[in-house]
């Protein structure tokens, strides 16, 4: 295993280091800071730092208002709170009103672990999804992550990010991501006989699942979709054109989010292969170590070569 | 408007419209040729199903033509009904969902602070909307923020859709809330212009806290028929009552113009 890296530092790290270069980057938290690692803006820019309290419906009005004027607010919190519990705010305030807000939310997903369910946000990319105006970009790895910061605050409008608690594996390096590009998910490997299309942390997972189905003959196409919105269209019409199975993996419900995107596309274009969605099938989950509930609900590697191989 | 639209808010544009008028005719920096102004005073109307009220403002000072508020609620016209900022110049934010303007305004005096700006914010309030529980969020954050570049203005009309605010969700004392969470608290007739000019001036004046002006308001001032009465609340008038209506208004016109001609 390589070596592991918290996304929740990188955005804090990144943070700051916009900061350094634009004074208009604010950062919003609501009493979560050493979590979300906003902590880190506030220590170097106190200023340029809101802490809220615990209210977040006030904190995605409020970073609205500092948008208005010029700002660019980077909210954070975590992603049960918002986008979970703020949809509102963040539909009239921020999307309808198309504020310039970065709404950068951690501890997405199952994998929070012990909390439990009061803590495991598994339908927030289907919220932010049906919004309009709305972005969402999903990173997989530590260096995906600065880049879709920076990609955050030098493109205007509103936009969503999720990470989650645990610490990830490096997948890329900078050089490969050098122009990113919105809009355009990420091929990582081609494959003739199955495609696996994961975000966020299930994308290291599909690249292990990949290499052991190579060892079993076969050939699996790998892409990660970091940016779920706006959707790339394009990418998917490829791959369902060249393999007669495609696999969606994300650490969320299978309803809204990545696999309801891909599932959309491939059934209004007519796809004629197999398809199956992974992720947490419409169900609360609860406590336990990250691992054990991967294990119990199905989205570990040795959970992806099983359905890929009953597909083809 | 409301008439031609045949659907609207008319109990609460009117008890709203005097302060309104009263802070863009008479005491706000503004420019309607240059909306977007960096230094301009803000107007968030936070209790958005009013906005017939400062449509009808923003036409007056300029913003856009007069006659474009008879297209108010139609299809393809820039005024909806609710805010949006993205369609009508001089809307601040999108508003329509009750509880938000005020946050929104926070986000506003904050900017305003970091930029050494003197511009000042003023955000209008429904009294039912008070019910949120995120305009008492706001309430704390914008004391503990010492915002003094931000006012509030709480339409104190006595009446929300369900009926009377003390029957439906009683929120007296009000001042008290607003002193207990950190305001500085002021209270006027919310119809006497000149009552509420010398609020907002003490309002600016005072420092280091945000301030509350307690609007005393009559839900649909100025038509008889419809003063304190909670069925126009969400309903424009009927052809009969429209008449009525502004034969009425035309009357206090009259009045209010003879009255200004025996003064100079």
């Amino acid at each position: 295993m390589g070596k592991l890296i918290n996304p929740r530092d990188v955005y804090g790290d990144t943070l700051v280091e916009l900061g350094e270069i634009n004074p208009d980057i604010v950062a919003l938290d609501a009493d979560l800071s050493k979590s979300t690692k906003t902590c880190k803006f506030c220590y170097r820019f106190p200023n340029r730092f809101f802490n809220m309290g615990i209210a977040e419906a006030n904190m995605v009005s409020v970073a609205a208002g500092l948008a208005s004027c010029g700002k660019i607010p980077f909210v954070s919190t975590f992603a049960v709170f918002v986008p979970g519990r703020t949809y509102d705010q963040i539909r009239m305030s921020v999307a309808y009103s198309d504020m310039n807000v970065k709404l950068f939310s951690t501890h997405a997903g199952v994998s929070v672990g012990k909390d439990g369910v009061s803590h495991q946000m598994l339908e927030d990319l289907a919220l932010m999804r049906v919004l309009p105006n709305m972005k969402i970009f999903i990173p997989s790895d530590p260096v995906i992550t600065k880049k879709i910061v920076y990609l955050m605050a030098e493109n205007k409008g509103p936009m969503y990010s999720r990470v989650g608690r645990e610490p990830m594996e490096i997948i890329y390096d900078e050089k490969e991501l050098e122009d990113l590009k919105i809009k355009r998910m990420l091929h990582i490997k081609d494959g003739d006989d199955l495609a696996l299309i994961a975000c966020g942390t299930m994308v290291k997972n599909a690249i292990e699942a990949g290499k052991e189905l190579e060892k079993k003959g076969i050939s699996t196409g790998i892409v990660d979709a970091w940016n779920l919105k706006p959707f790339d269209n394009h990418t998917i019409d490829k791959i369902a054109k060249k393999v007669n199975a495609i696999l969606t993996i994300e650490e969320h419900s299978v309803i809204g989010g990545l696999g309801g995107a891909v599932a959309e596309r491939l059934s209004e274009t007519g796809y004629k292969g197999r398809f199956i969605r992974m992720g947490i099938n419409d169900m609360f989950c609860e406590s336990g170590d990250p691992r054990d509930l991967l294990e119990k609900y199905g989205l570990t590697i040795k959970h992806i070569v099983n359905q890929a191989e009953k597909m083809v | 408007m409301l008439h031609e639209a045949r659907s609207g808010h008319t109990g609460g544009s009117l008890s709203a419209v005097d302060a309104i008028v009263a802070l863009y005719f008479h005491h706000m920096r503004h420019n309607p040729s240059n909306p977007r102004d960096p230094d301009r005073d803000r107007f968030i109307l936070s209790k958005g199903h009013a906005v017939p009220a400062l449509y009808a403002t923003l036409a007056e000072c300029g913003y856009f033509d007069v006659g474009e508020l008879l297209t108010l609620r139609k299809i393809n016209s820039r005024l909806q009904g609710h805010p949006a900022n993205t369609k009508t110049p001089g809307i601040e934010v999108s508003t329509g969902s009750l509880g938000q303007g005020l946050s929104f305004g926070i986000g506003v005096a904050l900017a305003g602070k970091l930029d050494g700006k003197d511009y000042n914010v003023y955000v209008m309030v429904g009294d039912g909307e008070t019910d949120e529980g995120q305009i008492w969020e706001a309430a704390a954050a914008a004391s503990h923020y010492k915002l003094d570049n931000l006012t509030a203005l709480l339409d104190r009309n006595r009446l929300q859709i369900d009926g009377f605010t003390e029957d439906v969700m009683a929120l007296e004392v009000a001042s008290e809330r607003w002193r207990a969470f950190g305001w500085n608290v002021l209270e006027v007739d919310g119809h006497n212009m000149r009552e509420i000019l010398d609020v907002l001036h003490k309002a600016d004046a005072h420092k280091n806290q945000p301030t509350m002006i307690i609007l005393h308001t009559v839900k649909g001032k100025g038509v008889s028929f419809m003063e304190n009465k909670v069925q126009y609340h969400g309903v424009a008038p009927t052809d009969e009552e429209y008449k009525k209506a502004i034969k009425e208004l035309d009357e206090l016109e009259k009045k209010i113009l003879e009255k200004y001609e025996k003064r100079r």
